[in-house]
């Protein structure tokens, strides 16, 4: 797998960075996997996200859910509900 | 549809030019419908100083293209257009403009509706605001989420 995880807004400023790679292998290769090994491997990632209550998730930049698969090279963001308009 | 953009960008804009350029040579058209948003100068009983809209550049193009394509489905519109600013802004700053034309007004209201609603629940663009007491994050609004799902119940 490599994967670009990439984070935005207050995730991003929460996390203190706006990117990394995965490049160990997931399972499944959907959204809730990745976010659960993103969680495993990182504890500051998995507090992030209980503090932020709702995440939202895009695939290759469509928004999804954690059914949606990610495929291999695929990039993956995070981040908190929009606020546009 | 017939001539659809979207814009997003820092630099202020001209919404006559731009509702012109959706005009111009398509005599079908007979009903324009716009929304304008606009930054307040306080949110939350709090005083807003100023404003910073972050974006997900090339995602936040992409699904604002989508959204028109959507309307543009569902709705009878001739024409339409997204100007979405990012960056530093103030309050009375101009921030999004929508305008969609179409032969009749009922299409042009419903189809400008459609794309504001499903903008703010869409579109990846955050809002931090600068306060007397600091900088914050907007958070969304259960009100947005409702206003979307409106159009999903076939309303």
């Amino acid at each position: 797998m490599n994967v670009k995880v990439r984070f935005f807004a207050s995730l991003k400023e929460q996390l203190g960075r706006d990117a990394q790679v995965v490049s160990e292998p997931f399972s499944p290769s959907t959204v809730a996997g990745l976010r659960q090994h993103l969680c495993a491997s990182d504890p500051h990632f998995a507090m992030a996200l209980a503090e932020l209550g709702r995440v939202r998730v895009a695939v290759n930049q469509d928004m999804a859910d954690d059914h949606t698969d990610v495929p291999q090279g695929a990039e993956v963001a995070f981040f908190p509900p929009v606020t546009g308009g | 549809m017939k001539r659809s953009k979207v814009l997003v960008q820092e630099a202020d804009f001209d919404i006559a030019e731009h509702t012109r350029w959706l005009r111009a040579g398509l005599p079908e058209i007979g009903a324009v419908a716009s929304f304008l948003g606009t930054v307040r100068d306080m949110n939350e009983a709090s005083a807003v100083k100023s404003m910073t809209l972050e974006h997900y550049p090339g995602m936040t193009e992409k699904s604002l293209e989508n959204i028109l394509k959507v309307a543009g489905e569902r709705f009878e519109v001739v024409s339409a257009l997204i100007i979405h600013r990012v960056g530093p802004l103030h309050p009375e700053d101009q921030i999004v403009f929508v305008a969609c034309s179409s032969a009749h007004r009922q299409q042009a209201f419903l189809a400008c509706e459609f794309v504001m609603d499903y903008l703010k629940t869409e579109a990846p663009f955050w809002k931090k605001e600068d306060t007397p007491s600091g900088a914050r994050w907007v958070s969304a609004r259960d009100s947005d989420d409702s206003a979307k799902a409106r159009w999903e119940q076939g309303v």
